[in-house]
């Protein structure tokens, strides 16, 4: 029932792949090759390549626009999707012999080291296409994020509610924690998902780092042992418990915004280095026709 | 006693509004110096259900098939228009009289009491029952609690008070909802007689509970507390006070303000004690009434929502004319030309009402019926002439409404086809099939057939073949489950005939129709909620069930280990009939669930009949067995089966599956149901359950018995020959179905605004990008054309299917429906 975009129709786009790269290298073989004439794009063959490719280029980048063209008849977007890859994987062959490895500092080296980018952002984006949403959906095991949150928020509130019974300075680095959670923040931290939490000691006016909610977690267990009535040690126990379930949300949240960036992010390196590439491939073909 | 009225109209809504309208015509007509009659409304203002209305909502006319006959004026409008018309009209000379709850009635026609609930009593000849069907808010039941500033029954804003404290009486989800509100800007005590909220829903649940334990929210319970009696304010603004009895006592709580929300009386008890008959015990039952609206109880008519005619347009035609009967003048109703164009493609010159009650004669079901009703049965049904087909394209093309041709011999209907409409035969013949390529059997005029789709809501089964000059009625769904809730000769016949037919299908027996009519007596029809056992694992068992609608799944070793799911027309437990008496499975309703039962007698006369066909049953039985045993060995998809029912998609004819091992999270799939649906997407991809890499998203399912389409005023939910449920433009925006509909498929809306196209947001960026924007203003146009129900319509019409599955990139959506879920979680 549910295909994945590289077994889409029997890995249809896959053979596809497969024929033209072989064609390609067929071509690349026929060439002669003399002095005068190296096996690059200035042969017939080389020609052929290179218009493969170039129209190969162009289609790639319309998935951007059938993506969006919502009401569109032309096959479905993951059949787009499974030739784009196929056909972008194939593109490195069909590109390579074309240039036949001349490279050199010049504007058609400048096209192919993009073309290069490009396709290998595209290899990463597949690879976490295909990777990472089994590992999201196990990381959030059937609830969505803002579940998650909820149960943030209302244990949050069972904190707030039960530290009321300690001593204010408990209930002064209980809250601080509270407050000072890291969750999120930057795109950097956000793929990182390193925790920045932090905490205000007692006594101290500058707050200190409590990742994992370390320190607030130790000083409960410390005063575990010295508590004086039972009440209050299990008023602490409590507090506890309720800390460490907030780890383990807190550090599921952290790894569900990981996850959810790391599909998403590579999208902005593929694009815009699409654009670039674009430009630079108009730039290639008119200076070839110029200059030749 | 000073006066007695020749008629008194009980219930100031649109259809009481227009009969006293008309009735004060006749008076000016007349010249009278005193009114004839009196408008008696319990309220203190008109209306009392269109006022209740949120504010500014658009209010429909429809249906938009007739015309509107009334003194007062009604058209299309904002709810304050439509009021303000009212109250013009009101103050143009009707004589109401408000705050006139009536409580009681006494007395037979040309000599009424009707008493009040202030304890006066008003004399009239006539009684004209509008009352709706809204039903009156409970009161608390002290002296001092009819409604005032202190003592409300209502909350229309919230923001209307502040700083005040305030008392909430009432624990289901108007009460908790009203009290969290108001404890915003007030202080909130929330009295509830149990010691739990377990009447509310989920969400309101948690929120009360929040709100009690929240510290920071002036927010306060009693549990097991009722009203003593209440302190009056001394002066108006001032404080009063009501006094509880809790289990601690008594405890008196000072307050500004006292809101009550008890729920409703429905008005069924009261009908009842006037005398008015209603012979079903279905919520839904209306009464009885004649051609003139008069109910079992001369002199006494009966008009509007409470008479089954939920829409304001029939409510006040029906006022006019009511006054009219009563006046003695024989009027065609408004609906006459209506009929006169549904009937003009008959093959004979009559006038309409005749036809009319031929065919009530014609058809034995409904020969006993009110008269009335059956009028809105054929007013809601389609007249059929079948017709040889060279004559058919010579045949008058009439609008919608009017007599439809058919070619004869060709199909009516076609197997797997989506409808659920009703067919009543009056002339000539039909060839019917009760399963895909089964035997033919012959319908003759006074039959019926589909009712098997009418009640399990699956696709139809097998074909039906018009003959030539065949005269038919078909009647959609909603009226004859409407029917069938009030009337229980029709109920009882069409329910014999669909167990006849069942068992026909399910063991093809070689018996007479009266044999078969015996044994169709014999056998039980039992009813099962969602979650409740046919019977259990282990358990003897000496019978069998034919599934008449709903899914019943097979469980084995444990819940949630789903090894097999049936369906309408399906047979469960049969082993315990062929050979093994004890139970391998347990079997539960999936969703709720009609069954009959048949045991061993039943069962040996059916299949004794027909030794032939038990090679038939036996085969389908290996098959099953098979099934389960495969299903069996593969816990995980099994358990994976188990959540899929318990997501309720038992009842689902097309589902939206998400793979979340696939899915990358991209919403392409919710951008392109907006931009496919005005912008609207009618699906929430994250929300919803997810079990072991399967999820539910929020989305619509169409259900087999869609549970929207059952209180839709205008009818305008309808499901195509395919399948698919769809919302037409005749949405009044009532809300209704989103009520009903327990997936949360379907919200109200407000157009959304129009987008620049793509390309010039691609290059230009203008404009919010494909999909639903997260907020949107909608244009003045909009607002005025109110929100509309919006749900998915499966992208009925549109080539290539679903949009939501095929913009998904990487194969994550699909949809299927329930024969499917087999293939769906052996895959994972
Ligand atoms: C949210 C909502 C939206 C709707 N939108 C539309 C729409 O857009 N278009 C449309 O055509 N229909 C709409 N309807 C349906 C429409 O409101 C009803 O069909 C219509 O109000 C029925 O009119 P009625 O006169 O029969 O009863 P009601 O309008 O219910 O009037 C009954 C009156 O009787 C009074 N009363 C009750 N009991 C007593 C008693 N014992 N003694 C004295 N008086 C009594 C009540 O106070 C009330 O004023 C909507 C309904 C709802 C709930
Ligand atoms: C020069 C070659 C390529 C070009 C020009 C190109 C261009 C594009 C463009 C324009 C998009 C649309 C992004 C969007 O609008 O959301 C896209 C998406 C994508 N590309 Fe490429 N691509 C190339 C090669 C590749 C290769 C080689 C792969 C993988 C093997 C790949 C994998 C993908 C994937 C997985 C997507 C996401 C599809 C989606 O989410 O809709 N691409 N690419
Ligand atoms: S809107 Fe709700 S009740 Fe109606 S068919 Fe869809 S899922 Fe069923
Ligand atoms: S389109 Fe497909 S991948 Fe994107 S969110 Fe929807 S189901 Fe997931």
């Amino acid at each position: 029932m549910h295909i994945s975009l590289l077994a889409w129709r029997g890995f249809r786009y896959g053979k596809w792949a497969l024929v033209l790269g072989l064609v390609s290298i067929a071509l690349y073989l026929s060439q002669g090759g003399s002095a005068a004439q190296p096996p690059n794009g200035g042969t017939w063959q080389g020609y052929v390549l290179g218009t493969i490719g170039a129209l190969l280029i162009v289609w790639l980048s319309v998935l951007g626009v059938r993506k969006r063209r919502y009401s569109s008849t032309l096959g479905t977007v993951q059949g787009w999707t499974s030739a784009h890859v196929y056909l972008g994987a194939v593109l490195l062959v069909v590109a390579t012999l074309h240039s036949a490895a001349q490279v050199g500092w010049n504007v058609h080296t400048l096209a192919y080291a993009l073309m290069c980018a490009v396709i290998f952002s595209g290899f990463y984006g597949l690879y976490v296409y295909i990777h990472l949403p089994g590992r999201l959906a196990a990381n959030n095991a059937g609830k969505d994020r803002d579940a998650w949150l909820e149960e943030l928020g209302e244990l949050d509130s069972t904190i707030r509610d039960t530290v009321e019974a300690c001593d204010a300075e408990l209930q002064a680095m209980a809250l601080s924690a509270l407050d000072l959670t890291a969750l999120g923040g930057s795109s950097w931290r956000q793929l990182t998902a390193r925790d920045h939490s932090r905490i205000i000691l007692p006594g101290q006016s500058k707050p200190v780092g409590n990742a994992e909610q370390g320190v607030i977690v130790k000083a409960l267990s410390e005063r575990i042992p010295d508590a004086r009535k039972q009440s209050q040690a299990e008023v602490l126990n409590e507090l506890l418990a309720l800390f460490g379930r907030r780890r383990v949300i807190l550090n599921l949240l952290r790894r569900e915004i990981r996850l959810r960036g790391l599909i998403r992010v590579w999208l902005f390196v593929h694009i815009p280095l699409t654009v670039a590439l674009l430009v630079a491939l108009l730039i290639h073909i008119f200076s070839v026709f110029i200059y030749w | 006693m000073s006066k007695r009225y020749h008629i008194a109209v009980v219930g100031a809504g649109p259809a009481g509004l227009s009969a006293a309208g008309r009735a004060a015509h006749y008076d000016r007509e007349a010249g009278a110096s005193e009114p004839s009659y009196i408008l008696l409304e319990g309220f203190n203002t008109f209306a009392k259900t269109i006022q209740k209305y949120q504010k500014g909502k658009h209010v429909m006319d429809e249906p938009g098939f007739l015309d509107l006959r009334s003194e007062v004026g009604f058209t299309a409008g904002k709810r304050e228009e439509i009021l303000g018309v009212w109250e013009e009209a009101l103050a143009a000379g009707i004589n109401i009289r408000y705050d006139s709850e009536v409580v009681g009635i006494e007395g037979e026609k040309g000599n009424f009491r009707l008493k009040l609930g202030s304890g006066d009593a008003v004399e009239a000849e006539h009684i004209v029952f509008s009352i709706g069907t809204q039903g009156n808010p409970r009161a608390l039941g002290v002296p001092g609690d009819a409604e005032s500033d202190f003592v409300r029954y209502t909350l229309d804003d919230p923001e209307d008070f502040k700083g005040e404290t305030i008392v909430v009486i009432g624990a289901g989800d108007a009460a908790i909802e009203n009290a969290i509100a108001l404890s915003d800007y007030n202080k909130v005590y929330i009295v509830n007689r149990r010691n739990e909220f377990s009447r509310a829903k989920d969400g309101n649940l948690n929120a009360v509970l929040a709100a009690i334990n929240d510290k920071n929210r002036p927010f306060y319970c009693r549990y097991e507390s009722g009203v003593a009696r209440l302190e009056m304010p001394a002066a108006p603004g001032a404080a009063g006070a009501i006094v509880l009895n809790t289990p601690s006592g008594e405890e008196r709580i000072e307050c500004h303000r006292i809101i009550a929300r008890l729920g409703t009386v429905p008005p069924r008890k009261f009908v009842e004690s006037c005398g008015i008959v209603i012979t079903s015990d279905n919520p839904e039952a209306v009464p009885d009434v004649d051609r003139h609206y008069q109910s079992n109880v001369p002199g006494l008519y009966i008009i509007g929502a409470l008479g089954g005619y939920p829409l304001i347009k029939q409510a006040m035609n029906q006022g006019y004319d009511v006054v009219e009967f009563i006046h003695g003048k024989d009027t065609k109703p408004a609906d006459y030309p209506l009929l006169q164009d549904q009937f003009s493609g008959l093959p004979y010159v009559m006038d309409a009402e005749d036809v009319l009650d031929l065919y009530q004669q014609r058809v034995p079901m409904f020969r006993r019926m009110n008269p009335l009703a059956f009028r809105e049965l054929i007013i809601e049904s389609r007249i059929i002439v079948s017709l040889p087909p060279a004559e058919l394209a010579r045949a008058p093309q009439g609008g919608e409404r009017s007599t439809a041709f058919v070619a004869a011999g060709e199909p009516l209907y076609r197997h797997g086809e989506f409808s659920t409409t009703f067919y009543t035969l009056v002339e000539g013949e039909v060839q019917l099939q009760l399963e895909q390529d089964g035997p033919w059997h012959t319908i003759k005029p006074g039959q019926f057939f589909g009712e098997m789709s009418l009640i399990s809501g699956r696709p139809r089964q097998g074909d039906a073949v018009v003959s030539q000059d065949a005269i038919l009625i078909e009647t959609p769904r909603r009226i004859m489950v409407k029917l069938m809730n009030s009337n229980k000769e029709v109920s009882s016949g069409i329910d014999r005939v669909f167990i006849m037919r069942a068992l026909q299908a399910a063991f093809r027996p070689q018996l007479s129709l009266a044999e078969l009519g015996d044994i169709a007596g014999r056998v039980e029809t039992c009813q099962f909620k969602a979650g409740q056992v046919l019977f259990s694992e282990g358990e003897e068992g000496d019978c069998l069930h034919l599934i008449r609608s709903g899914t019943v799944m097979l469980t084995r070793g444990g819940a949630n280990l789903v090894v097999n799911q049936n369906h309408s027309g399906e047979l469960v437990g049969q082993m315990a009939l062929m050979g093994a008496p004890r139970r391998r499975d347990t079997a539960t309703a999936a969703v709720r669930t009609e069954t009959i039962l048949i045991r061993r007698p039943e069962f040996l006369a059916l299949v004794g009949s027909q030794p032939d066909h038990v090679a038939t049953l036996q085969g389908r039985l290996s098959d099953v067995l098979r099934k389960s045993n495969r299903m069996a060995s593969q816990p995980q998809a099994a358990r994976a089966i188990g959540f899929l029912m318990g997501e309720g998609l038992g009842e689902a004819t097309n589902a939206l599956v998400i793979d979340e091992t696939l899915c990358v999270g991209c919403d392409n799939c919710e951008k392109a149901c907006a931009e496919t649906h005005n912008g609207i997407s009618r699906l929430d991809r994250e929300a919803g359950a997810s079990l072991a890499g399967l999820h539910v998203p929020i989305s619509c399912r169409h259900c087999e018995l869609p549970h929207c389409m059952k209180d839709c005023p205008p009818d305008a939910i309808r499901r195509s020959a395919n399948g698919e449920v769809f919302i037409s433009d005749s949405c009044i925006g009532c809300g209704n179905c989103e009520t009903n509909c327990p997936y949360n498929a379907i919200k109200l809306s407000y157009a959304a605004p129009k987008k620049p196209g793509l390309l010039s947001w691609l290059l230009l960026g203008s404009g919010s990008g494909p999909g639903e924007p997260e907020h949107f203003t909608p244009s003045a146009a909009a607002k005025d054309a109110g929100k509309k129900a919006v749900k998915c319509d499966a992208c009925m019409g549109r080539k290539g299917g679903p949009a939501c599955v095929r913009a998904c990139p990487t194969g994550a959506a699909v949809r299927l429906s329930p024969e499917q879920f087999g293939e769906l979680v052996e895959g994972h």
